[in-house]
């Protein structure tokens, strides 16, 4: 249920993005696909560039270009046709094909022109697959469409056959570097898993003395099949609630054990994904190296404890990731006063008050659907210590003269976005280490003496 | 080998020049398909819109084409900063079916309560058209209601290129000329068209017309206000520079009030100053083209040692151009042949056959030209040029890096101040600090052949 009404009709500087965007990132992370909207040219080349802006990386998403006529008689030929130029040009393994509020508002039937175009073409064994999604940007937000597309590719792809033993995790809208370490983890383990999107070498490639046209890396089609058969299937949210997921399909078509988990961000929600990690593959406890990390960080958070006590943090973004900071800053000593997003799952004040509940003597202020006009008017009555959220909340922390700790998606004035690691104890170590010194250089930065020492 | 990455029906959107009188095909509909670089007629005319800075620019639609537009301009505002918020419907599912006018009126009260704007442009996107909410009639009650201009702008996305949303945005801007007083404007006045005022630059340009005797009453539309555009038509002259942008604005202001218009381009040495003796040249006072004679020799004096350091290094490096408008590219070839570098690839988002052919006289032969490129021929070229440098805007940049070639951002969102004399002396600053930057000696750049 929606937490509260909004208390505005128009929407200013928006805390949200489209569900196509989702779509788009989430396609990205498959070995071999090309990204396409169905719908004007615009949207694919606006996606783009917001994606450019915090990844720097090329990012091809294809596009049907509707003109006029398209829109009055159907997008079916220009989506074909532009199936077929990318099929000429890329050679994609697969395409995933996501609507736009204009193709779903004109009801183009897009599973029946693909199915068309199957059979139309001379040799439908030499085509990519092609997955199709309905994200319209006037349902949702990114983070749905996101979530469509994982499930869009599962439902699609997915085979069952001779158990293979395999963990299928879905981290959701998480960086490259996040990705990298969840690998990591998994290896350390000793699993063998299938991380479903992996954009950590698409979305954070490295100099080549060749341009490729598909930067090489992701999930691979086979991986993403093999699902089907695997033993577990991990989703990081506390937000799902009943929407559709990749893990829902692979629960209730295959029969795989389902495991929901907050995004392991900060000691406990990172704690719980380690638990269950040691539990599947039947570890009694953590491997060495990352119990080591564990101890290091618990140590430093005794060493930085000072300086954050009462510290007052607004915090905005996803959701998940929303409750993920919420969690780790309530375990640090800082006290969220607002914890607010763009989307509206419903589940979001649930999710903060059983993450906060134990270190929290009160739950803080929680505002979901909102935007940052509404954020501004709130934060500037809380007075907080600090912002936390991607680079959109600059603004307000320039007004309100307070640092701003960059996490998350987008980050558009900074360099390195995509290489920000939030999750596991390893990110829990980065970012406290950012917290305590952005404090610090603050108090340091406004102190007449400058002391050198802490 | 560089005809693989054209798809057939692009073909005839490319030239070589030297090999034929260029016959470039252009102003077409994106190829599906083809990954082109442009976006949509939404983005031409939020773009030309956007720095009108005391104005409300309210987007009608869900929420993607208001947040992607989000503060995108680094169009300055010597006053207010209404445009660098992003305003918008936000539409549901609930209003695609049942109608969005109802949310649309309640949000331009709210919002025009809110910020008191001189006038509010309120933009249809593509849905818009389609469930045929009437923005005129919301916009006259909401005008009438609040009594100030609420102007519809028609910019659905899918009825046009960008182009096409440049003439919606001019279209919307003619509802707001001839509206004020024009008392006191002398004869010696100019409106400024097609400068957005990216990093400051209308206020150099303002400048070198101010110490020329020259009147400037409205900026359309860098660092723009809402009261001067609506005395505009009292301005003797539309001095409008870039080809697409603002011409249909200076098109109707000549037909409804005779203003007479002149094109002018502030990038490069040459350009400025042709610009300011063209407008001089204009008003046929010899006190003012005396004047102007000093304005360019100062500013020309000032920036030549440094420049002339720049171009020693640089003599005989290649450039590489593709940007949105094709009179910015003319300039850009004149302001890399004096920094001693040749150009090897020229294009644009939306150039007319007019401003191809130009562009194919005044470049070296060999050049490609090309209309509407997309990622993958865009690397093709560059890779078959192999350049030093290439300039673009943001969705450009990825594809040189990767390519281990230098990049100039010459967008809409830049930062620097890359117009007028001074303008120019940044230009030499940015090619020279990536062209010579030691990283490409790490990086694993291809095999470059050394023609």
């Amino acid at each position: 249920m929606s937490s509260n009404p909004p208390k505005y009709l128009s929407t200013t500087n928006a805390c949200k993005l489209c569900a196509p965007l989702g779509a788009s990132l989430a396609f990205k992370g498959v070995a071999g696909a090309v990204p396409f909207l169905h719908g004007s040219q615009g949207c694919a080349t606006y996606m783009r560039r917001y994606l450019i802006s915090h990844f720097n990386e090329p990012i091809d998403i294809a596009s049907s270009a509707l003109g006029e006529k398209n829109a009055i008689f159907g997008g079916g030929p220009n989506l074909k046709l532009g199936l077929t130029n990318v099929i000429k040009k890329y050679h994609p393994e697969l395409i995933g094909v996501a609507t736009t509020c204009l193709t779903e508002t004109i009801g183009d039937d897009v599973a029946r022109f693909l199915a068309e175009y199957v059979r139309e073409v001379n040799d439908p064994t030499l085509l990519p697959r092609i997955v199709r999604v309905s994200t319209p940007s006037y349902s949702g937000t990114h983070m749905e469409g996101f979530h469509a597309a994982v499930t869009a590719l599962i439902e699609a792809l997915a085979e069952g056959g001779e158990a293979n033993g395999t963990v299928t995790l879905l981290p959701g809208l998480v960086s490259p570097a996040d990705l990298r370490h969840l690998k990591e983890i998994m290896a350390e383990f000793g699993l063998g898993s299938v991380l479903l999107p992996d954009y950590s070498d698409t979305m954070d490639g490295q100099a080549a003395s060749r341009y490729e046209k598909i930067p090489a890396g992701g999930t691979t089609l086979e991986q993403i099949r093999s699902t089907g058969a695997g033993r577990a299937v991990i989703e990081f949210s506390r937000t799902l609630g009943e929407s559709p997921s990749g893990g829902t399909v692979l629960k209730t078509r295959f029969g795989l054990a389902r495991h929901r988990l907050g995004m392991p961000i900060g000691i406990r929600e990172s704690d719980a994904f380690l638990s269950l990690l040691a539990e599947l593959s039947g570890r009694p406890s953590l491997p060495a190296s990352l119990q080591a990390e564990r101890g290091r960080l618990i140590d430093s958070l005794i060493d930085g404890h000072k300086y954050l006590f009462g510290k007052r943090a607004v915090i905005y973004g996803e959701e998940d990731l929303v409750v993920g900071i919420t969690a780790f800053l309530s375990e640090i000593g800082v006290r969220p006063v607002l914890c607010a997003s763009g989307g509206k799952s419903g589940h979001l004040q649930a999710a903060i008050s059983a993450v906060t509940e134990d270190f929290l003597p009160k739950a803080p202020l929680v505002r979901d659907g909102t935007d940052f006009f509404e954020i501004a008017e709130e934060a500037t009555a809380l007075a907080p210590d600090l912002i936390i959220g991607h680079s959109k909340g600059y603004h307000l922390a320039r007004k309100l003269n307070i640092p701003l700790i960059r996490l998350g998606f987008p980050i558009h004035d900074r360099l390195g976005g995509q290489r920000i690691l939030h999750l596991g104890h390893r990110g829990a170590q980065r970012l406290f280490d950012e917290i305590v010194n952005t404090v610090i250089s603050h108090k340091q930065e406004l102190s007449p003496v400058g002391y050198s020492y802490m | 080998m560089p005809q693989a990455a054209l798809l057939e029906e692009r073909h005839e959107q490319v030239h070589r020049t030297g090999t034929a009188p260029c016959e470039i095909a252009c102003d077409k509909e994106s190829l599906a398909g083809a990954v082109s670089q442009r976006a949509c007629l939404f983005c031409g005319s939020r773009v030309v819109l956007y720095p009108i800075a005391d104005a409300l620019h309210l987007v009608h639609g869900p929420i993607g084409c208001a947040v992607y537009t989000w503060d995108i301009r680094g169009a300055l505002s010597s006053g207010p900063e209404l445009h660098r918020l992003s305003f918008s419907t936000d539409l549901k599912e609930r209003e695609v079916i049942f109608g969005g006018e109802k949310k649309l009126k309640a949000a331009l009260l709210e919002l025009i309560a809110r910020h008191a704007p001189k006038a509010a442009f309120v933009y249809s996107t593509c849905i818009v058209g389609i469930i045929g909410d009437d923005l005129e009639a919301v916009c006259r009650g909401v005008g009438a209601e609040t009594g100030i201009p609420v102007i519809p702008v028609q910019s659905e996305g899918f009825k046009g290129n960008k182009r096409a949303g440049y003439h919606a945005a001019c279209r919307a801007m003619a509802r707001l000329v001839g509206t004020g007083d024009t008392s006191g404007i002398s004869p010696h006045s100019i409106n400024i068209l097609g400068d957005f005022n990216l990093a400051g630059e209308i206020w150099l340009v303002r400048d070198y017309f101010k110490r020329m005797g020259i009147e400037v009453v409205a900026n359309i539309t860098g660092d723009g206000r809402v009261d001067d555009i609506r005395r505009a038509h009292g301005a003797a002259l539309n001095v409008v520079q870039c080809s697409g942008s603002t011409m249909e604005l200076a098109k109707i202001m000549a037909e409804s009030y005779g203003t007479p218009s002149i094109r002018v381009s502030y990038f490069g040495v040459e350009d400025m100053a042709a610009s300011l003796y063209s407008v001089a040249a204009f008003f046929k006072d010899p006190a003012m083209m005396e004047r102007t004679r000093q304005v360019v020799r100062a500013e020309i004096d000032a920036i030549m040692p440094e420049l002339k350091r720049y171009q020693e290094e640089l003599t005989g490096k290649k450039a590489a151009i593709y940007v949105g408008g094709a009179f910015k590219a003319f300039s850009l070839v004149k302001a890399f042949r004096l920094l001693g570098m040749s150009v090897a690839m020229v294009g644009s988002q939306t150039g007319t056959k007019e401003d191809y052919q130009e562009l194919a006289e005044i470049c070296d032969p060999g050049t490609i030209i090309v209309d509407d490129a997309n990622p993958l021929e865009l690397t093709s070229f560059l890779e078959e040029k192999s350049v030093d440098i290439f300039v673009g805007g943001v969705k450009e940049r990825p594809i040189a890096y990767k390519l281990g070639v230098g990049f100039c951002d010459h967008n809409h969102e830049r930062k620097e101040c890359l117009a007028g004399f001074a303008g120019m002396l940044n230009f030499a600053r940015e090619v020279h600090a990536s062209v010579m930057s030691p990283v490409w000696r790490l990086a694993p750049r291809p095999a470059r052949p050394t023609a």
